[in-house]
């Protein structure tokens, strides 16, 4: 058997397609998880990245949380926290959230700073507010970096989001982690194959995303 | 919290806490390793035939797509429950990495300093060695940096594919035995291996650039880090 056998295997098995344990509301759950964390560590991560990228200060307070956020590792993060404060959303949250912010934070603050100071300074001798400035003049033509931060974020939490599963809450990682203990290799591969699926879903997501929401003139220079 | 047993670690793991680093390291830096192996002829075909950057830069986009559990378990089919199987894909993680930051700082070189490398009678192999790879330095570092600290964070993962993941599978014994300590010592040796890795990296900069400022940070906008590699300062998935 190889590995093409055990995913046609899955997924023409219809006793996955239905239930709590079902293809769909694995999917739902894990989506949920995602959009929640990346919510989160949007709201922390953007404001700050953007400010600081305004004004050009604190890089290397940054640069050293970055390195610190991407030190910790998530799945040891998870077990501690779930044995120090019981099962439940906060103890995965919290681990998806750390991860995810340095990605965002990093590439947001650099996006500001590669931005191009002739129309900032421009748009200033106009008689633009700082506001104006940030948001009219600098976001649009950083928003190609910005977005890619939220990617890689975003497909970061989308992965290691399968480690709830680990915690006995769901989503993908079910799959993965009750088909290891039930040596049902079929169910690991299915659980794989849909969670690669989801990260390259998201990729095509932050594609569109692009296409739709960069300015044609600052696209065609990135 | 149990401070007293924050070292001893069941003897399930078959290893003493010092093995488990060891084998961690092992675990961590030999993908890394590999991938600056691979990555360095790789990126300089990227170089020669532009034409090939694209589509390397998308396969890697999409290998790196794949969470490593995933990858883990994909591969368990083939390599079955051993290093290798952790190993692969952390190779595969760093070339991600590795490849575009490699590319950009031998694509940085300015054309001048090369078009003197080749007037004082430099081959193409020679001018590579000795004047593009050494002002590349930064930037391959820079990129050696991201890819060695997640490499670190990730080989915990392995603990979920049985006892593959060295620190990590400390984690899973304090999940086991109910010992938050253990997960606390896991967490911590591993973030102090990670900024131990990353600091070590900086000195080996330093010493590869005996030309660059020592103390202040590079200001002007050539000197700041390509977008493209600061869009790739990922973190451990």
């Amino acid at each position: 058997m190889n590995l093409f056998h055990f995913i046609s295997d899955f997924f023409n098995d219809s006793a996955h397609w239905q239930g709590y344990d079902g293809i769909p509301t694995r999917v739902g759950e894990h989506i949920q998880y995602t959009l929640q964390a990346l919510g989160i560590a949007a709201l922390i991560a953007l404001p700050v990245g953007l400010v600081t990228g305004h004004y050009g200060r604190g890089g290397n307070a940054l640069a050293f949380i970055a390195v610190a956020g991407r030190a910790l590792p998530t799945f040891g993060l998870l077990v501690l926290m779930t044995l120090l404060v019981g099962f439940g959303m906060v103890n995965v949250m919290t681990p998806l959230v750390i991860l995810a912010v340095p990605p965002i934070l990093v590439t947001t603050y650099e996006a500001m700073r590669s931005v191009d100071p002739s129309p900032v300074d421009a748009a200033r001798g106009m008689g633009m507010g700082e506001l104006g400035v940030l948001f009219q003049v600098e976001v649009p033509a950083a928003l190609p970096l910005i977005l890619s931060g939220l990617r890689s974020a975003a497909i970061q939490i989308v992965s290691t989001a399968t480690i709830a599963a680990y915690v006995a809450l769901g989503g993908l990682g079910r799959y993965i982690v009750d088909g290891l203990y039930q040596r049902n290799y079929e169910k690991v591969v299915g659980g794989a194959t849909l969670v690669a699926g989801l990260a390259l879903v998201t990729l095509g997501v932050f594609w569109a995303a692009g296409r739709f929401a960069v300015s044609p003139g600052v696209r065609r220079r990135a | 919290m149990n401070w007293d047993r924050f070292f001893d670690i069941p003897s399930d793991l078959q290893h003493s806490w010092l093995g488990l680093v060891g084998l961690h390291l092992r675990e961590a830096l030999l993908p890394v390793l590999a991938g600056l192996l691979i990555s360095l002829p790789l990126a300089q075909l990227c170089v020669r035939f532009r034409w090939l950057y694209p589509p390397v830069l998308w396969v890697t986009t999409v290998l790196y797509a794949i969470p490593s559990l995933a990858f883990f378990v994909l591969l368990i089919d083939y390599t079955g429950q051993t290093e290798l199987t952790v190993m692969i894909p952390l190779t595969v993680y760093s070339l991600v990495v590795l490849v575009p930051a490699i590319v950009d700082g031998v694509r940085s070189v300015p054309q001048e300093t090369l078009a003197a490398a080749t007037a004082m009678g430099f081959g193409p192999v020679r001018r590579y060695v000795q004047v593009q790879l050494p002002i590349a330095v930064p930037a391959i570092v820079a990129g050696l940096r991201v890819a060695t600290v997640s490499s670190i964070s990730l080989v915990s993962v392995g603990a979920l594919i049985g006892n593959q993941g060295a620190l990590g599978n400390m984690i899973n014994d304090a999940n086991i035995y109910n010992r938050p300590e253990l997960a606390l010592n896991a967490v911590l040796s591993m973030a102090v291996l990670a900024i131990l890795a990353d600091a070590l990296l900086v000195a080996v900069r330093v010493l590869l650039t005996p030309w660059m400022p020592r103390r202040s940070r590079p200001t002007t906008k050539a000197d700041r880090p390509e977008p493209a590699a600061a869009a790739l300062e990922d973190a451990a998935r």
